[in-house]
């Protein structure tokens, strides 16, 4: 075991992919030399070459597009957007190329392609900076969209999604970049919990409480603040947003008979309603109240001076903890 | 300032062209009339039978197109994007391909896909609505139809750069030196599109081996190329970093020539190409077209002139190098061809309805293996009554 930040895990985990995989590729904005706005990739290119870990021109579609290419060649590239806010020049290539053409061949084309996207706000970012566009990506069949939440998950997960034959959009909290814990870079993936699987987090009885991403940590602080008054809350990492992990998500509704759900991006027409229509239908005799969801309001991202009355933190995730009980 | 009337409003929006092309500017190997003229940069070593084949292949593609135009009027097909006009461009730049080069085609590249060796009959599941695509592009080395305008000339880019990274650039092609190139083709709408500019940076600045092959034909559906660009298309290249060259689009020879040395070079390791093949759409973009509100018939009357296969087969009878039994046995086997084509559309099979849940993932998620199993058990409700929801 290893302390590493959540960055450096990313890092670690990114190496062993391209010391096991020769097709592995990375390519992004400032990836090479500087290592990445957030050194997830330092040191990468001077070990593996600039024809592996490659430094673009600045455009996302560009990126991704030829990543397509490379794919459509036997590569498995990996490519970093620079922030949330910039991946919408991608949006075509992502959602119109990567997602789909597996399905328009038929099955013949594979495109193990991996888009890296730091997501979420609570640095204190200019516009664009700390967004939260997931909804866009589980919303387009082919892809699979998962988001770490600690350094331990960075290492595996995104091991397993460059491994993996479909295109994954990984996203990874960046406040959380900094947020250390103990990693097992030596036995690998081997062990590791699948990519598509949510993990409980926490045990509790009480109440199921949701998350990905950088409210994981936040759940897991509103949990145990919850105890000391007495309240049991189980805390679900979902890991994968889509596909969901459903059993592992209604297997807990069943034993505590609540369940909030909680994101930085907007409540409205977010993950959490996803959950709570389908928690809904599979555990209608076992809810004591129904589904509520914490999350950001239906508004652009603020600026960063008030961007703490947008995101969800312990006390409105308890405060929707809490009403759960008012039924 | 005061727009003082209409006209002058329009002239400050569409401002005319700064620069025209020379005709010396346009590689040209056989004119109009089917006369052979010689190019320094291009010396052609084609055979009378290889020019033959040519001749034949511009006739069958015209003829599988005339096929799916009635095919589309009769209700087989839902939509055909014709090449009527363009099968010089695409026979001439297809047949200069080796067989490890890689197509990246848009939707209306039959000539091309009838190059590479693609049944026609595949191309039509498309547009009846049968597949999103039919074929296997490792195996004839031809990538599916891209619709969203430009986007595959960055799959391409990134599949060049697949070929450098493979070693397979720089070679002479034998004796394990590799050499392999790419052609992206799109059209004169597609090099306003910014995945296409993209392309641009990223094939130069990576001196990617593709070529970037534009059919201009003069019409974006309605829009004119006035509305694409105030330059010729091909002296885009230039801000790239790159060469560019204008080529008759209707002269199957000039297409072949100008297409066969751009591949070399991307082969050898001289980066890209881009080709502007200057050739025009003869029909309407797609079925639900309708060029009479855009376009006037004078401008079509000038261009059925410059027909590509007319001046092939004027060229080949004032040589002496085809008899009338070959261009009569060329028409015999376009009609058997068209008759294949026609029989196969009217009998192909729908995919089976629960096909719609395969291959989104390489292995299905829960969610579509439950929504699968749910409408099976719905359309399975109507067995009782014989099976109504199939």
């Amino acid at each position: 075991m290893t302390t590493l930040t959540l960055s450096k895990a990313l890092n670690a985990g990114l190496r062993k992919a391209l010391e096991n995989d020769p097709k592995v590729l990375i390519m992004g904005e400032d990836v090479g030399k500087l290592g990445g706005v957030f050194r997830v990739t330092d040191g990468l290119q001077k070990d593996f070459g600039e024809d592996r870990v490659i430094d673009t021109p600045l455009a996302e579609s560009g990126i991704v597009g030829t990543a397509i290419g490379l794919a459509l060649r036997g590569y498995r590239p990996v490519c970093e957007i620079q922030f949330d806010g910039f991946v919408y020049p991608a949006a075509n290539q992502i959602v119109s190329q990567l997602a789909k053409m597996r399905y328009r061949s038929r099955g013949n084309i594979s495109l193990p392609v991996t888009i890296r996207i730091p997501c979420g706000g609570g640095i204190g970012a200019v516009e664009h900076h700390s967004e939260s566009p997931e909804m866009l990506f589980v919303h387009t069949a082919g892809l699979r969209v998962v988001a770490c939440a600690d350094a331990a998950d960075a290492f595996a997960m995104i091991q397993q999604s460059i491994s993996c034959d479909d295109p994954v959009i990984f996203f990874e909290p960046k406040r959380r970049y900094w947020d250390k814990a103990e990693v097992d870079t030596v036995s690998g993936v081997a062990n590791a919990l699948r990519l598509d699987s949510a993990r409980v987090a926490l045990e509790g009885t009480d109440v199921t409480l949701l998350a990905y991403g950088p409210l994981v940590r936040t759940c897991l602080e509103s949990a145990l603040a919850a105890r000391q008054d007495g309240r049991n809350i189980e805390v679900i990492d979902l890991r994968s947003l889509s596909p969901l992990d459903m059993d592992t998500i209604t297997a807990s509704v069943r034993r505590t008979g609540r369940c909030v759900v909680a994101h930085e991006a907007p409540v409205y027409a977010g993950l959490g309603a996803e959950v709570a229509a389908r928690v809904t239908e599979q555990c209608f005799y076992h809810l004591e109240a129904p589904v509520l969801r914490v999350g950001g309001f239906a508004t652009p991202y603020p600026p960063s001076r008030i961007e703490e009355h947008y995101l969800p933190d312990l006390d409105r995730i308890l405060d929707a903890v809490d009403r759960t009980f008012g039924y | 300032m005061t727009v003082e009337s209409g006209g002058a409003t329009t002239a400050a929006l569409n401002p005319r062209p700064r620069e025209t092309t020379q005709p010396d500017q346009l590689v040209q190997l056989l004119t109009p009339e089917g006369e052979r003229i010689e190019h320094p940069d291009y010396p052609l070593d084609l055979s009378a039978a290889d020019i033959r084949n040519m001749y034949r292949d511009l006739v069958l593609v015209r003829r599988i197109d005339t096929e799916a135009i009635s095919l589309q009027r009769q209700g087989e097909l839902g939509i055909w994007a014709s090449l009527l006009g363009q099968e010089a461009a695409q026979i001439g730049s297809g047949r200069a391909l080796g067989p490890d080069d890689m197509v990246f085609p848009t939707y209306r590249e039959h000539g091309v896909a009838w190059c590479r060796g693609i049944d026609p009959v595949k191309l039509l599941e498309l547009y009846r609505g049968v597949s999103h695509g039919g074929w296997d592009p490792k195996e004839h080395k031809f990538h599916l139809y891209t619709i969203v305008i430009g986007s595959q000339t960055l799959h391409a880019t990134g599949y060049a750069m697949g070929i450098q990274r493979d070693g397979a650039v720089g070679g002479d092609g034998v004796d394990g030196g590799g050499a392999e190139a790419v052609i992206a083709y799109f059209g004169d709408g597609a090099t306003s599109q910014g995945d296409v500019n993209e392309a641009f940076v990223w094939a130069s600045v990576f001196n990617a081996p593709v070529v970037f092959f534009c059919q201009n034909n003069q019409w974006a559906i309605s829009e004119p190329l006035e509305k694409q660009s105030r330059i010729p298309l091909y002296q885009r290249a230039r801000g790239f970093g790159f060469p560019g060259l204008r080529v008759d689009g209707n002269d199957v020879l000039a297409c072949y020539a100008v297409t066969r040395k751009a591949l070399q070079a991307a082969r050898e390791g001289q980066g890209p190409t881009l080709i502007e093949a200057f050739t025009y759409r003869m029909g309407a973009h797609t079925t639900t077209d309708d060029p009479t509100r855009y376009r006037l018939a004078s401008e079509l009357e000038v261009w059925k002139l410059k027909d590509p296969i007319e001046r092939v087969r004027a060229y080949l009878v004032r040589t002496g190098q085809a008899e009338p039994e070959f261009f009569a046995a060329v028409d015999a086997e376009a009609k058997e061809v068209g008759a294949r084509v026609r029989e196969a559309c009217r009998t192909m099979a729908d995919p089976p309805p629960l096909s719609i849940f395969d291959n989104v993932y390489a292995e299905p998620t829960a969610i579509l293996r439950e929504e699968r199993e749910q409408y099976a058990a719905y359309l399975e409700s109507f067995e009782e009554f014989g099976g109504a929801g199939r």
